[in-house]
């Protein structure tokens, strides 16, 4: 099979990284598919991070828990790691690290070395590094020692550079050097792959070829065939990129026509702006046009300022993650009350409060749906896959707009740092929807009334600055007009005609931008999940398939309004439910049961702040479906 | 063309407590729109939360009644989609130097090209008179239980410190005054700030309107009152930065003239630099075509109201094949 799990793993800073764009990258050359999550302390230099790459010539959406190759930086990386390796599977690691004292490494947490202890006294090893892989190799495991200094001494030469420090960046080069000519791929796609990731400094990229090339020829020459795993390039004419939900998002606004953008720095929802940012000169068909990025001073200030915006006649949009979304709530109900088309792109992280910053979770479904005080409207749209974050990002400005509401578009950190290869997405059939909007020639003398008491709740809307047009807007209640309103005729009125709003969003949007449901139709199993588990529950389902086991798989889009009557015919259909989500409560299964009044018979759950991976969900489904599960499985695979 | 001071006006009832300063200031507001020649649909009026929120509703021009602290925020999203609009911020002392602090300070970084108006009478008057972030140590209106424990803040030096480009201050009952300094700070390009002072009739029974006019320290001469407030450009004071390197001198004249309080309290215009780049000019910097095409006013739709997104550059970039 034409199939690698690869991890580069080392202190952050080290370059892991661009190491895997490059891999990445060099895999695409090859007409491979690749998918690939980023793992990453809340820390600039020096703790451990790390990249774990599945490559394959059929695409992949979802890690599995095995590691084929690991390219370990550092002492650290081999010791975080090395169980994860397969027997057959190898290690790349620098020679001279072999006499590290594995309990010496500093930047090791106690409550890991408590763990590492254990996992010693149990495999009977030693407390060096040397002792580890000799512990692993008895296991089958192939380990590559391989002479850093020694390499990167001759590529210091071949340079010209006296001295070495300038070259040890480099590790990294040399690691994807190793690896490929392990996994005897085409080094020429590597070389197109260095050159690419640093076509803006030449000279660092001239000086990665030589890396790379010492590296290819040390490895071919020292190791052959000692590794029987191989890595194949495949024709393809097919356009492809490789991208992370980060940039997925950002094009995706420029598609659905956003123009300003505004931002507090938080992680994982930061790269997002700035990736807008770097790119605020748009090229369009109707000539050239431009994002305006605003870097606020609070998530207080993006939401508010982007909820200006609107009113002022842009699309806008502000992106946060969860300690931001909460310093938002205020803003959003306003939002809410005066029928403000604002989106919020909300990068769920591990919480609660700082939570696990740089980790992932699911467990702001409930607050999505539900922040804000008094009722108001709002949409809240999860995203399973880069592609969705792609469609979604624009659709959601189509939705504010048509129904005059916030829109949360509900993604994360799993979607925001994992990179997949996807074909060209289809950015020619995006249709803007920009809802009910008077112009100038359709307002006559009489006053404009912004809050109209309409059928569908929907009244038009008119831009700040059109002639004719004046109208206020306030937070308190108010008349048609816009202006403070305490009647309670009125008020009833009002609250009746927002809500209204929501209903028909509910009844005019399609289904199957609602959910999506996957597999076999006629089963009695059905997964129900939302957002990022969607790849690895797909590549389980085909699993089990394969192995006779029927299962169907909902996957809900739309939170909130959920589409709860065509919810509730899938559920009644169905013998066992199951929900998958990366939460301690089960959020996903409460708001079913809240608003079906079905009560799910099974929940996977994961809360350690990984995502969850094609092995895990595979395993607890195929308990389920066998009947040796209990009501709750709580997965907790991680490294 | 001609407009009136009654065509600013709205139909709506100004429900401010008899012998409120924001008479004042919405009064000199609909003066300044008539005399500066703008129509009703070119400004935007933006307003916080409290007695002065409600200003917009009794003044004829789209009006955006924000939330507590937030109305900069706001003011920023609408002048940068549409830079043609001319934006006004208004909000009591509270809701700009209180909770919206961090706002007051962060828009004066950008100097962003809109006018900010403080409505200062040292009291939250809609909940029922707690101190305000510009009451003075030690003093205790009528509704607090205890003098205040709290420094105050400075608004004018606030301002001066953050980068506001045209700061000055006026009075709510010297409407004229008031309504002259509206139009400078409106016609001023860059962040203008304006301190209005103001009574409130009902909770701040220390600084009244009696306190300003001086009817507590009559002329023993002339028996006449000698009122606290006295104008800065009667004292040949010249607030305007000529270059760069007067800069700052002229801020900290400015700075020691916002310090003089109690008997003689300077009104009028404290600062004015032209030669600091504006928010819209730094992003002009950067988006060349911004002003003819600002983000409120581009097609992102075709005739056939597809996306008129061109994404060939990102897909390049990120093309693996």
């Amino acid at each position: 099979m034409n199939e690698i799990n690869w991890m580069a793993g080392g202190p952050q800073g080290a370059g892991v990284d661009s190491a895997a764009n490059i891999l990445g990258r060099a895999c695409g050359y090859g007409g491979l598919y690749v998918y690939g999550r980023r793992e990453y302390h809340s820390n600039i230099k020096g703790l451990h991070s790390y990249f774990h790459l599945r490559i394959s010539d059929q695409e992949v959406h979802a890690n599995v828990n095995d590691v084929d190759l690991l390219a370990a930086f550092d002492a650290e990386t081999v010791v975080r790691h090395i169980n994860e390796v397969v027997p057959n599977g190898g290690i790349i690691v620098d020679k001279e690290l072999v006499g590290t004292k594995v309990f010496n490494i500093p930047t090791l947490p106690y409550e890991f070395k408590d763990e590492l202890h254990k996992y010693v006294d149990r495999k009977g090893l030693g407390d060096t590094l040397g002792d580890f892989l000799n512990g692993a190799k008895k296991e089958g495991v192939h380990i590559f020692l391989i002479p850093y200094t020694d390499l990167l001494k001759q590529i210091a030469a071949k340079l010209g550079i006296e001295k070495l420090v300038t070259v040890t960046r480099m590790i990294n080069v040399l690691t994807i050097g190793v690896s490929f000519a392990l996994l005897k791929y085409d080094q020429s796609l590597v070389e197109k792959a260095v050159l690419t990731v640093f076509s803006d400094k030449p000279k660092v990229a001239d000086m990665n070829i030589v890396a790379l090339r010492e590296a290819y020829a040390y490895a071919s020459h020292t190791f052959t065939n000692s590794f029987q795993r191989k890595l194949e390039k495949i024709d393809t004419t097919e356009q492809r990129i490789f991208l992370s939900g980060n940039q997925a998002v950002a094009m995706g606004k420029v598609l659905g026509g956003c123009r300003i953008q505004t931002y507090y720095p938080i992680t994982p929802a930061a790269d997002e702006s700035e990736y807008l940012e770097a790119h605020e000169i748009l090229k369009t068909r109707t000539g050239e046009g431009s994002i305006v990025v605003v870097q606020t001073e609070d998530e207080i200030a993006a939401i508010n300022s982007a909820s200006g915006a609107c009113l002022a006649g842009a699309r806008a949009a502000t992106s946060t993650s969860g300690p931001g979304f909460s310093l938002m709530v205020e803003g959003l109900s306003w939002a809410g009350n005066c029928e403000v088309p604002v989106v919020i792109t909300y990068y769920q992280r591990g919480a609660p409060a700082t939570g696990l910053p740089t980790r992932f979770g699911q467990a702001d479904l409930q607050f999505a749906v539900h922040a804000g005080h008094g009722d108001f409207p709002r949409i809240v749209l999860a995203s399973g896959d880069i592609e969705e974050c792609f469609y979604d990002a624009a659709l959601a400005f189509n939705y504010a707009e048509r129904y005059q509401m916030p829109v949360i578009h509900l993604i994360d950190k799993a979607l925001a740092n994992s990179s997949q290869t996807y074909r060209f997405f289809d950015t020619g059939s995006f249709k803007i929807e920009r809802g009910a909007i008077l112009g100038e020639s359709e307002l006559k003398d009489q006053q404009y009334r912004r809050f109209e008491f309409t059928e569908s709740g929907i009244s038009p809307r008119v831009i700040l600055g059109t002639r004719n047009g004046v109208h206020w807007y306030t937070g308190d209640e108010h008349n048609e007009v816009g202006h403070i309103s305490e009647e309670p005729a009125n008020r009833d009125m009002m609250v009746e005609k927002r809500m209204r709003k929501l209903e028909t969003a509910d009844r005019e949007i399609p289904m199957g931008e609602k959910l999506k449901v996957f597999g076999d139709e006629e089963s009695e199993n059905l997964v129900v999940s939302w957002g990022s588990p969607k790849g690895a529950i797909l590549e389980a389902m085909n699993k089990l398939t394969r192995e006779g086991l029927s299962l169907k798989f909902l996957q809900i889009r739309m939170i909130h309004p959920l589409p709860k009557e065509h919810v509730a015919e899938l559920l009644k259909n169905a013998t066992k439910i199951i929900t998958v989500e990366n939460n301690y409560s089960g959020q996903l299964a409460e708001i079913i049961r809240e608003k079906t009044g079905i009560q799910t018979n099974f929940r996977i759950l994961k809360f350690n702040g990984r995502p969850i991976t094609m092995t895990e969900v595979y395993g607890a489904l195929k308990k389920v479906l066998l009947g040796q599960a209990p009501e709750r499985q709580v997965l907790t695979y991680g490294s | 063309m001609g407009l009136k001071i009654t065509d600013f006006k709205t139909d709506v009832f100004a429900d401010w407590c008899p012998g409120c300063g924001d008479f004042g200031i919405m009064t000199a507001m609909q003066m300044a729109l008539a005399e500066m020649g703008l129509e009703p649909h070119q400004i935007v009026l933006v307003s916080g939360i409290g007695c002065s929120g409600k200003v917009p509703h009794n003044v004829k021009t789209y009006g955006v009644h924000t939330l507590h602290g937030r109305t900069l925020p706001f003011a920023m999203g609408i002048k940068l989609a549409n830079p043609e609009l001319e934006v006004i911020a208004i909000g009591g002392d509270g809701d700009g130097l209180g909770i919206g602090a961090g706002h007051f300070v962060n828009t004066g970084r950008r100097n962003l090209d809109i006018t900010y108006i403080i409505h200062n009478n040292g009291v939250y008057g809609l909940t029922k008179g707690q101190a305000s972030p510009t009451l003075k140590l030690g003093l205790k209106t009528k509704a607090i239980p205890k003098p205040n424990i709290n420094q105050a803040v400075n608004p004018i030096a606030l301002a001066l410190t953050s980068g506001y480009t045209f700061v000055a201050r006026s009075y709510a009952y010297d409407v004229l005054h008031l309504k002259n300094t509206i139009i400078r700070a409106v016609e001023h390009k860059g962040l203008a700030f304006i301190d209005a002072l103001q009574p409130c009739p009902t909770y701040n029974d220390i600084n009244t309107k009696e306190w300003y006019g001086g009817e507590d320290r009559k002329d023993p001469n002339t028996g006449k009152p000698q009122p606290r407030l006295y104008k800065l450009d009667e004292t040949g004071f010249d607030p305007i930065v000529h270059t760069e390197e007067e800069d700052l001198k002229k801020k900290l004249q400015a700075i020691e003239k916002a310090n003089e309080w109690g008997d003689r309290i300077p009104i009028g215009v404290f600062y004015i630099n032209d030669l600091e780049p504006t928010f819209i000019e730094r992003i002009i910097h950067r988006i060349p075509f911004y002003l003819s095409k600002p983000p409120a006013k581009q097609e992102i739709s075709d005739e056939n109201g597809m996306s008129s997104a061109d994404l060939t550059e990102f897909f390049e970039e990120l093309k693996t094949s």
